[in-house]
């Protein structure tokens, strides 16, 4: 509990004098302002991997070969736009979905992005969600702020709940700048509650690329470029606003 | 005729006969190869689940949501008849098995062939929980995109024809999954009809799962 400070600080009985100050109010004690958040890392996770395929399609692809093809375009691409990359696998193995949140919730300035590769949809398309959170109130949570809770403790299995608003528009400037570079993706993105989402304490999204069953892998490898400038472009835009938030 | 020939026809006449009566059994054999095989959980289905019929049944246009044609990723409502009963369980347990045996064609279904509802509870607050056989996790396409496609088939059929149900908690076998099939999260409960009303009087097969079924946190 704060202590009620005493009234404004002058001699009891005497005039103030011509010209001197006097504060009405208490002057109140320094709070030194944290430091604005400033985005330079991105955690990129390769879904899948070691004895988790993930999709398979007919022709023999794996979802979990596919992404990391796509990770490495992408961390190019933002590694030339200035950001720092940390992946949650650089090679066949298979982190647990807490192991990978660890990776992102051990960063400060940073934001998630899973990538996946579906065995279904419109081939070629490339889709991007922000997480939908089913928790025990029955409903999506609408996201937005109000967490961290007074405490500044975050509860991992609902992490992404303070970041849902932030996500959602990192999801939206990534889908834009992807039905851009890969034309017939979807102008908007979507929200889905994704498992590997939940627990990422940081704006964080998720992009699927349709799909490993089509005949050659090169119909999908010709997506990465475009999917990697988006990818890089859009963070970068999405740097200001993470950059100008009151909190994250 | 000379012994030989007639060894020889006498021979022929035997294979005829064994012939006609082997070739329609071998003709019934190579039939059936070619008929797809009934795994263990269609079986299964034939035996413990006879098509749900109650005495309230009433044959009604049932609102359901399949795979839009064209593997474009999106649902589609189609409206069909069916027996729907009027309590809120049976009436799910019907719409949930006609969304997995009836998809208008192959490439519009949403749930594996293969899989069973094995139970399906609703609680007196509008939760319900549907315990399916592993076959969901395990036919559902891997992806965020068809497993989303399967849970909102089942959702917003439910939501279109049971307006007790106000969320779904999906259960596999009896036990809280991390996710579906890799992607999506299961641990929490799905929206249905956000505004339903609980219901006062839960029916006799409205019970609540047992230790057998648990409903876990959200979470893990």
């Amino acid at each position: 509990m704060p202590t009620q400070q005493p009234p404004p600080t002058q001699q009891q009985g005497q005039p103030p004098t011509t010209g001197q100050q006097i504060p009405l109010l208490p002057t109140p004690p320094a709070v030194q302002q944290p430091a604005r958040p400033t985005l330079n890392v991105v955690v990129l996770d390769p879904a899948h991997g070691g004895p988790d395929p993930g999709a398979r399609g007919s022709s023999g692809m794996n979802e979990s070969e596919i992404v990391m093809d796509f990770a490495r375009s992408i961390r190019a691409a933002l590694e030339s736009e200035g950001f720092r990359v940390v992946q949650t696998r650089s090679g066949n193995d298979d982190p647990s979905f807490d192991d990978r949140s660890a990776v992102a919730n051990a960063q400060r300035g940073a934001v998630f992005i899973t990538l996946h590769a579906s065995s279904t949809g419109t081939a070629g398309q490339v889709r991007v969600y922000s997480d939908l959170l089913t928790g025990a109130g029955g409903s999506a949570a609408p996201g937005g702020p109000g967490f961290p809770a007074r405490n500044g403790l975050l509860p991992w299995d609902r992490a992404q709940e303070s970041y849902l608003g932030a996500s959602r528009r990192l999801a939206e400037i990534t889908q834009a700048w992807v039905g851009q570079k890969i034309p017939g993706s979807p102008s908007a993105p979507l929200s889905a509650p994704i498992r590997q989402l939940r627990t990422v304490a940081a704006p964080a999204i998720a992009i699927e690329i349709s799909n490993v069953s089509v005949n050659n892998r090169d119909q999908l490898i010709k997506l990465a470029p475009g999917l990697a400038d988006a990818v890089a472009q859009a963070t970068a835009a999405f740097r200001p606003i993470y950059e100008g938030a009151a909190r994250f | 005729m000379s012994n030989r020939a007639r060894y020889a026809l006498m021979a022929l006449v035997i294979a005829v006969v064994i012939g006609a009566f082997y070739f329609p059994r071998l003709w019934r054999r190579v039939h059936e190869l070619g008929k797809p095989v009934q795994t263990e959980e269609q079986a299964r289905r034939e035996i413990v689940q006879p098509p749900i019929s109650t005495p309230t049944d009433v044959k009604v246009k049932a609102r359901m949501y399949w795979a839009a044609p064209g593997n474009t990723g999106v649902l589609a409502p189609e409206d069909v008849d069916l027996a729907l009963s009027a309590d809120p369980v049976q009436r799910s347990r019907q719409l949930v098995d006609a969304l997995i045996l009836s998809p208008p064609s192959p490439e519009q279904r949403t749930l594996p062939a293969d899989t069973t509802l094995l139970d399906f509870y609703l609680l007196p607050d509008g939760t319900a929980i549907a315990d399916f056989a592993d076959t969901l996790a395990t036919g559902t396409p891997s992806g965020i995109l068809s497993e989303q496609l399967a849970i909102d088939s089942i959702t917003k059929t439910l939501a279109a024809s049971v307006p007790q149900v106000r969320r779904l908690k999906i259960l596999l076998h009896g036990q809280e999954a991390d996710t579906l099939a890799g992607h999506l999260d299961l641990t929490g409960f799905f929206p249905v009809n956000t505004a339903a009303v609980p219901a006062t009087l839960p029916s006799a097969n409205s019970a609540p799962p047992t230790a057998t079924a648990p409903v876990g946190k959200p979470g893990n």
